[in-house]
């Protein structure tokens, strides 16, 4: 395949823009401390990358993301804790050894299903597997029988609320509310220095641009206009001989292990996974950064999530009550006024514009209009 | 050896909160027919194509293909055994354009990793350019699907069909809307296409009809009223009584 | 976990958890009732739907406080004015949201319910600017209070069956209304032909619009009823939409019986299990089991055969 039918030229400038606002004008404009806030920021966009694939084309919108964010950063979370807790670490505990919130629950030994989680390469491996796999039965039970819409999206939502509950009701094995805390090194590697977590912000943002080659290349593909296709005409995608229910597991498991991979980077930079990252309120929240960026657009949901939640932090520490009337408004706004959030706005007025500029100084060429043929 | 029928169906039944649209109905296809299903409004000539391809489910009965039970079979299963089905109200993708359309409906790349992975090469290039000839539309390949007229829209569909080279070619109404000169075109359309397959037509215009038709089934209130060739079933006393008129 | 009981507890365990999820349970209809309506008529889900309740359970608020304050005496009756209150109250402002937010939303099921959670938040903020973040409770009428005992084990709360009577009996006027009345007629005409029915003159706009506001009027009732298991904070409603929502699929969306059922069955099933298991594993389990069915069957337990 060519370079050229992979990106055009359009596109390889609107990543070229995204990659020097991550790699150079954040890390060069903001201290350690802000720069680790951007990139915890960023976590989110790996899940609002995987809205725009199978909400913006797909038509598929899922209330429950937070559940596969959540998968992730605690699968990440228990490996960390687990190498937290040497023998030495906890011996003031009545069982040494264990993580800290488990002694506290008289809990005694390590349950099986932590004991994997020992391994590195098993935890990493579960960052993505664990939730592809839930993904893989939800689309499987879902969309095999073509149950979608309101239905999948509050199906979603209780998913995510059964999980939350499950969590904080299971502290033994689990943390419970406050989550799993106190994480400190990764193979050795402490994790809570400055200069660890910025090394953490690049790694993020490599992984996030591999996120969204991932996601170009499936828009690009022929699976990317099929899920176009199938958002608005799924009788006729069906009689053309496709089997719609597996092209829409597919990008289900692809938005979910985005999301698992953005959790597992958030544990990493932020230093705790809680159950406040997995209910209905957060997970709702990350369809806002897919829509005010553009449902349509990947490059759109990174900066629709850097900037809401730059918002959020900004007026939420200064004026709390003013963020949630904003946040409201602002789910009202992107679904009434701007459906084509940020990437609409420059598509449809900033970039006509600058077009126009840019082409008065050249002849008058405008493109010749298409007549329809009737 | 050569099969009798290619598609067998019997003693078909769907019934809608007790409204039987198909009742009890059967009908044989042999291979290389053109055969034509009439009957007035609500007959349901539509509902029975719907059976057939899968977009119904059916209340009893049996829909055999070759030896294959179509009813136990989903949409896109019943497209890959080789029916294809071309809907009354077009279908197109509007937004895409009219390569684009066929090349969606290029019979490669189903599956999900297939999907991933599918390029246009000449060879497919090659056999759309084809089937656009023969379907009116060679030179309008970049026209959106959106900007074609009704007439062409239909064509486009029926192309969509014939690049997936289906044994049983099924058409709802193929004609409806159509100029008198985009109905000859069809009509010659139609002739070019069934010398190799076997296709079920529903239509009313008679005209048209006596054109193509090798076999006619007269469909009424959802079971076989009349069957046999034209001149048999025009001069069918039960046809004349039900059909006068329309 | 029921081994630590002989038989005779067990049924009286039963027969109490019960009774005592009879409150749950009269919240759930009237909550699912007016979700299901809406649902069943315009195809979108309201997530503000639990605000709308609250609303209703700050009206029977400010009605006892207003009642225990300046007419004492009539104290005993003050729940009846709060119900009817709260009906308006959440009625009205239903009314309001859908003609400036529902109506351009039709088309959008999804739209619809991004945009009916920004409306919640406004609402969850606009009470805790208005009422504080601090909950508040409301005192029962004597009448309402204590129970009557019907075995020496068993005993049945007043104020349960008193809601459980008015949630039945709400249900029925639905129910009436929906399949007997001209509006009824009217909303089932619009259901399966919006142009035909307009075509003979039924004004769909606002057949839609007192439908949306009769459903948020119910839900204001059931705020009434919530007042007497919970106490009321500005986030109070908001666990309840994927609950109501879960009944409402799993009744099947096409019957009020099927509502019933399905909320009936819920509440029990929560209620008696809570009794063995924390209230949250309770929660979980319930929720998980409805899940799991509607993944296995889609179209709800009570519902009829589902036409494509
Ligand atoms: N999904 C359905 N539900 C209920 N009735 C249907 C359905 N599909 C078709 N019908 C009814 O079945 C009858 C046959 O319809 P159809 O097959 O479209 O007739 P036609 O012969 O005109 O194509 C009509 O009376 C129609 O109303
Ligand atoms: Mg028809």
């Amino acid at each position: 395949m060519t370079f050229s039918s992979f990106m055009t030229r359009k596109e390889a400038f609107g990543f070229l823009v995204l990659a020097a606002v991550i790699f150079l004008v954040l890390p060069l404009a903001l201290d350690a401390f802000r720069l680790n806030l951007f990139g915890k920021y960023l976590t989110y966009a790996f899940v609002a990358v995987g809205l725009a694939l199978f909400w913006g084309m797909g038509g598929i919108l899922s209330l429950g993301q937070g559940v596969f964010f959540g998968l992730g950063g605690y699968c990440m979370a228990m490996f960390l804790k687990l190498e937290a807790s040497t023998p030495e670490n906890t011996a003031i505990q009545s069982t040494p050894g264990i993580p800290d919130f488990m002694d506290w629950n008289q809990i005694t030994a390590l349950p099986a299903w932590w004991e994997p989680f020992n391994s590195f390469a098993f935890a990493l491996f579960a960052v993505v597997a664990v939730p592809v796999a839930l993904a893989f039965v939800i689309g499987l039970a879902m969309f095999t029988r073509r149950v979608g819409g309101v239905y999948f999206a509050i199906i979603t939502q209780a998913i995510a609320a059964i999980l939350t509950i499950l969590i904080i009701g299971q502290q033994g094995f689990t943390g419970g509310v406050n989550g799993i805390t106190d994480l400190r090194t990764l193979m050795g590697w402490d994790i809570r220095s400055e200069a660890a977590k910025t090394t953490l912000y690049f790694v993020n943002g490599a992984l996030l641009f591999a996120v969204l080659m991932v996601a170009h290349y499936i828009r690009k593909s022929k699976l990317g206009r099929l899920l176009r296709a199938m958002r608005d005409q799924p009788d006729r995608v069906r009689f053309s001989g496709y089997n719609v229910a597996s092209f829409k597991i597919f990008i289900f498991c692809v938005g979910a292990a985005f999301a698992g991979i953005g959790g597992a980077m958030f544990t990493l930079q932020v230093g705790f996974m809680s159950p406040t990252l997995v209910g209905i309120v957060p997970s709702i929240e990350m369809v806002i950064f897919c829509a005010v960026g553009g449902r349509l657009s990947i490059i759109g949901a990174v900066y629709g999530a850097l900037l809401v939640n730059w918002a959020k932090s900004t007026l939420s520490e200064s004026y709390p009550e003013l963020w949630l009337f904003g946040l409201g408004a602002l789910f009202i706004a992107v679904v009434m006024a701007f459906p084509n959030g940020l990437a609409g706005i420059w598509s449809e007025r900033i970039e006509p514009q600058i077009l126009r500029l840019f082409n008065r100084s050249k002849d008058d060429k405008t493109a010749p209009k298409r007549a329809p043929a009737e | 050896m050569q099969e009798r029928f290619i598609l067998k169906v019997e003693d078909l039944t769907v019934s809608f909160d007790g409204f039987k649209a198909v009742d009890g109905l059967n009908l044989y296809i042999e291979p290389n027919e053109c055969h034509v299903i009439i009957g007035p409004n609500g007959a349901g000539k539509t509902t029975l194509l719907d059976l057939i391809c899968g977009r119904t489910a059916a209340s009893g009965g049996s829909v055999k293909f070759h030896d294959k039970e179509l009813l136990s079979m989903r949409e896109d299963q019943i497209v890959h055994a080789g029916v294809g089905r071309k809907f009354q109200t077009p279908s197109v993708y509007e937004d895409l354009t009219v390569f684009e359309n066929l090349e969606l409906n290029y019979p490669k790349g189903y599956s999900v990793f297939g999907a991933l992975t599918f390029r246009c090469d000449d060879t497919i290039r090659g056999r759309i350019t084809e089937i656009a000839e023969t379907i009116f539309l060679e030179d309008m390949l970049d026209e959106k699907a959106a900007y074609l007229s009704h007439g062409q829209k239909q064509w486009l569909e029926i192309g969509m069909l014939l690049i997936q080279d289906p044994e049983l070619l099924m058409l709802d109404e193929p004609v409806a809307g159509m100029s008198v000169a985009e109905r000859k075109k069809t009509a010659e359309l139609l002739k070019r296409i069934i010398t190799d397959r076997s296709v079920i037509v529903i239509e009313h215009d008679m005209g048209f009809v006596v054109d193509i038709a090798t076999r006619v089934t007269v469909l009424h209130q959802g079971q076989v009223l009349s069957e046999g060739s034209m001149e048999h079933v025009q001069n069918d006393p039960k046809v004349v009584e039900v059909y006068l008129g329309h | 976990m029921f081994s630590d009981y002989s038989w005779a507890d067990l049924g009286a365990i039963f027969a109490m958890q019960g009774f005592a999820g009879l409150t749950l349970f009269a919240v759930f209809v009237l909550m699912a009732l007016g979700l299901a309506i809406i649902f069943g008529q315009m195809g979108v889900i309201n997530l503000a739907h639990g605000e709308f309740m609250i609303l209703g359970a700050y009206v029977t608020y400010l009605v006892s406080t207003f009642f225990a304050e300046y007419m004492p005496a009539l104290f005993s009756l003050y729940f009846f004015v709060a119900m009817f209150l709260a009906f308006l109250a959440s009625g009205a402002l239903g009314l309001l949201v859908e003609w400036a937010l529902i109506r351009h939303l039709y088309k959008r099921p999804l739209d619809t319910l991004l945009a009916t959670w920004g409306l919640s938040l406004i609402l969850q903020q606009t009470y805790r600017s208005v009422f504080g973040a601090r909950e508040v409770g409301v005192s029962l009428p004597d009448w309402m209070m204590g129970s009557l005992p019907l075995t020496d084990l068993i005993e049945v709360p007043i104020n349960g069956i008193f809601v459980m009577i008015l949630a039945i009996g709400i249900s029925t006027a639905v129910y009436v209304m929906l399949f007997r009345s001209n509006w009824g007629r009217q909303v089932r005409a619009i259901n399966q032909n919006r142009d035909m029915a307009s075509a003979v003159g039924i004004n769909a706009e606002w057949t839609d619009r007192l439908t949306f506001g009769i459903g948020c009027g119910v839900a204001g009732v059931a705020g009434s009823a919530f007042t007497m298991i919970g106490s009321t904070g500005p986030t109070s409603g908001q666990l309840y939409i994927v609950d109501t929502f879960l009944i409402v699929v799993f009744g099947g969306t096409a019957s009020i019986l099927g509502t019933i059922a399905s909320a009936f069955s819920i509440s029990q099933a929560q209620s008696i299990m809570e009794f063995f298991l924390s209230g949250s594993m309770a929660k979980v389990l319930t929720l998980l089991v409805v899940v799991g069915i509607l993944m296995l069957r889609p179209q709800g337990l009570f519902s009829m055969k589902l036409r494509k």
